[in-house]
């Protein structure tokens, strides 16, 4: 069993980012995750060597790691929704170069400077593109501090069989709340690299480049037939989600990250009164586990999805089932959470009638 | 004891001959959330005293930064507008060229503007924008509880410099203001403090110079104030005036920085 | 068992500190945790709270809508939470900060002269130590020992010459219960 720490979820992300060997961190201060950089900035190089800069603002961030990336080292880059925002482009070019690297988004309220408590709404922009282009990022929503950790080492892990850049989707809660966490060992930072990083070219290969300019339209649409087929792929072999109750389920409450969390609740209070509830909780949002939805669905009397947003996962739950099922939506935006006996409430109004 | 005079209690009858000091009537009636001690306060006060003294509150139109003065508009009781970070020299050169005949200002950090929003803030420095950017530079990012901005100092310990600021890694703190004094279409530069009275009274007048030249269409102005940040400097509000004096203003040194005509 | 907790008051009050001292014991007791601040502007000054969760249990949700127990260090702490107590609840308030006490019929209500111990202790920031030690006397969510494990976790070694009175605060908060 690995070290186990009561640690902020921000620290524990910051903490795994050492032990998973990573070379390189850019980044730019913003609540609520600028524990990340302090947390590196004291830690990390004294015990790594990992290279920790404090960048002049996101654009430059996400071209640092674009650059970092393209030499083939772990490199990872920290935000919130507004300095995300301001890394689409740089994201959407790395995902056109095919370079792994790791993005985390703790998520805040917007739109725009909005307010810096916890918010889900940059779901939509995180699994739909964000950027221009026909892209996808491999998206990771972690539930708890531990899944801050797990979700480090297994989005470096997906990026890099891939070549497709991997999104940790947290929210403040997640990065500013305390919990048991394990930690994996350190592992070594690497000393080879891939094929195609530009590290210099070799005497006897082909030099490397770097790029997702295509100007040929015939060799840019081969190029995302590729990206296509990578994504198909990742569909059919990484999709993760975890499921509670389902045995005896009439209903099922879902939501990914901290709505997750307030739906497994909601579901034991909604137990506690006999209610049969399950929980079906997506770890990856991209790839989106359909199938789970799809199969529960004519199992079920209605599916009850608890988001801290307008309704953005709603949509892709509503595309798994079609009509098979009910599906009712139990939202706050703005940095306003959910509490459970609200959704309770919701569930007992839309579903039982009872007022 | 004889020369005390009597106050009376309600305010509503507060004579005129006993009033010693008011607030410019430019500042909104909301307690400033500024930790005690901070510059922006007193910055704040400045530049609305002048709006209030030019009578042109009607005429001016703020752009507020993201950083600790991000509710600036709470407080300035004239129009303003709220930018992304970094970006009110955009937002405030857009702002004039729509309407010329107004006046306009933004006012930021040095994270807003040196940081983030470099080259916003060259960019209309060097087309001579004809506006005043009031900078207030802490040496730290405040509002984001102190890290390293481009401005801190050499060995100067902050949340993301735990070792202090090591220059070879991490750069040497930006002289905005003699950076710009090199553009030719900037007008006016000066570097004020507001650390004790005296400064205070010099900082108001560069302030008032600013928006005269700005109301003869002169150009870009700006009047970079050296700030104290008390609460990230890990200091009482007194122990950062003295910081201000002993070290600060050794890097950043007050003065004219570039004047209409020559220096 | 499962304690869901909230701990609120004044920033600077050590708020934050004492559920995050009542999460770390939990976990020395190899208890589930979670310790969730408000965060942002707010705390220069302003109200504070933390909820912290032990549980022998798997924790679902870090937000709740009702707490088991609230510790309330002011007024405005005891006006907001008061009655977001689960019914047979508990209640803890330091009696010389708040002018009007709970008035439910239907949860435990321990108002304890936390302040004024401290005073005598001419410590006022063993304050929140003093009322932890009201809570674990009441709650007996943790052991003590287990508590003055956690403090050695939660000071930074520079302040563990401190531990002694912050040991003291915390039997005193429980002789008061
Ligand atoms: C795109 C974006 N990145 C980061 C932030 C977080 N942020 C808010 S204020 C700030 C820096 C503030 O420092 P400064 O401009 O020096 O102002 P001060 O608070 O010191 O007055 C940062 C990094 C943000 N709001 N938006
Ligand atoms: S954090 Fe610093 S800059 Fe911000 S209000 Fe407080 S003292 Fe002023
Ligand atoms: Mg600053």
């Amino acid at each position: 069993m690995g070290e186990i720490r009561l640690m902020k979820g921000n620290e524990a992300l910051a903490e795994a980012l050492i032990r998973v060997g990573c070379d390189g961190y850019f980044g730019y201060p913003i609540t609520p995750q600028s524990e990340v950089i302090e947390y590196l900035s004291k830690e990390a190089t004294n015990r790594t060597g990992m290279v920790v800069l404090q960048a002049e603002s996101e654009v430059s961030s996400i071209n640092m790691l674009y650059g970092a990336a393209g030499t083939g080292r772990r490199v990872v880059t920290t935000s919130s929704s507004p300095g995300i925002s301001l890394m689409q482009e740089g994201i959407s070019y790395i995902a056109g170069a095919e370079l792994p690297c790791l993005v985390v988004n703790v998520m805040r309220g917007g739109p725009g400077l909005g307010t810096i408590q916890p918010s889900q709404s940059d779901y939509f922009q995180a699994t739909k593109g964000g950027g221009h282009g026909d892209y996808h990022l491999i998206v990771l929503t972690p539930y708890n501090v531990q899944e801050m950790v797990d979700f480090v080492k297994l989005g470096f892990e997906l990026s890099e069989k891939y070549r497709v850049p991997a999104m940790v989707l947290a929210d403040g809660a997640m990065g500013q709340m305390m919990e048991k966490v394990e930690l994996f060992d350190q592992i070594p930072r690497r000393t080879e690299f891939p094929e195609w990083a530009t590290t210099g070219k070799p005497h006897d290969k082909e030099r490397r480049i770097v790029t997702s300019l295509f100007i040929e339209p015939e060799v840019m649409e081969q190029v995302n037939l590729r990206l296509q087929a990578k994504y198909r792929q990742i569909e059919a072999e990484e999709t993760r989600f975890q499921t509670m109750n389902l045995e005896d389920a009439e209903y099922v409450f879902t939501g990914f990250g901290l709505g997750s969390r307030i739906a497994m609740k909601a579901m034991e209070l909604a137990r506690e009164k006999g209610y049969k509830v399950g929980l079906i909780r997506p770890q990856t949002v991209y790839p989106f586990p359909y199938a789970i939805y799809r199969e529960t669905a004519p199992k079920i009397k209605g599916i009850l999805d608890i988001e801290m947003n307008s309704g953005q996962m709603v949509e892709d739950v509503r595309l798994a089932v079609g009509d098979k099922t009910r599906v009712e939506f139990y939202g706050r935006m703005g940095g306003m959470i959910a509490d459970p006996e609200s959704v309770l409430k919701h569930f007992e109004k839309v579903y039982l009638g009872v007022e | 004891m004889s020369n005390l005079v009597e106050v009376p209690v309600n305010p509503e009858v507060v004579q005129d001959q006993f009033v010693v000091y008011k607030k410019p009537k430019t500042l909104t009636d909301k307690p400033l959330h500024y930790c005690p001690g901070c510059a922006h306060g007193v910055v704040h006060k400045l530049l609305m005293e002048v709006v209030d003294e030019m009578d042109i509150q009607d005429k001016i139109i703020g752009v507020a930064p993201v950083g600790c003065s991000v509710f600036a508009y709470d407080y300035m009781n004239i129009d303003m507008q709220e930018a992304a970070h970094g970006r009110a020299c955009a937002v405030g050169t857009a702002i004039k060229r729509m309407m010329p005949d107004k006046f306009v200002f933004t006012y930021q950090g040095d994270g807003d503007l040196a940081a983030i929003g470099i080259a916003e803030t060259i960019h209309a420095a060097n087309r001579g924008e004809n506006m005043l950017v009031v900078f207030i530079n802490n040496a730290v990012y405040g509002m984001t509880s102190g890290q390293m901005a481009p401005t801190t100092l050499p060995d100067m310990v902050t949340t993301t410099t735990p070792f202090g600021r090591d220059v070879k890694t991490m750069g040497y703190p930006l002289r905005m203001s003699e950076l710009l004094a090199q553009l030719p279409a900037t007008y006016y530069i000066t570097r004020q403090s507001v650390h004790n009275a005296v400064s205070v009274r010099k900082a108001k007048k560069a302030l008032r110079q600013a928006l005269e030249y700005q109301k003869e269409g002169k150009g870009f102005c700006m009047v970079e104030f050296v700030g104290n940040c008390p609460s990230n400097w890990r200091m009482t509000p007194l122990e950062s005036q003295k910081f201000v004096e002993e070290k600060m203003t050794q890097y950043y040194v007050v003065g004219d920085v570039k004047v209409p005509g020559g220096k | 068992m499962t304690e869901e907790a909230i701990f609120a008051g004044f920033g600077g009050q050590g708020i934050l500190s004492m559920g995050m001292i009542l999460a770390y014991a939990g976990m020395i007791e190899n208890k589930e945790v979670c310790w969730m601040p408000s965060y942002g502007p707010e705390m220069r000054g302003g109200t504070a709270n933390a909820t912290t969760i032990v549980s022998d249990t798997l924790i679902s949700s870090p937000i709740i809508s009702n707490y088991d127990t609230v510790v309330a260090l002011n007024q405005p702490s005891v006006d907001k939470f008061e009655e977001k107590i689960k019914p047979n609840g508990t209640i803890i308030y330091d009696a010389s900060n708040i002018l009007r006490p709970p008035t439910r019929k239907d949860i435990n209500i321990y108002g304890v002269a936390g302040s004024e111990i401290a005073i005598k202790l001419k410590n006022i920031r063993v304050l929140n130590m003093i009322i932890l030690g009201s809570f674990i006397a009441a709650r007996k969510t943790v052991k003590p020992e287990s508590v003055y494990e956690a403090l050695k976790k939660v000071l930074p070694e520079r302040y563990h010459h401190l531990l002694p009175v912050n040991q003291k605060a915390f039997e005193e908060g429980m002789a008061l219960i």
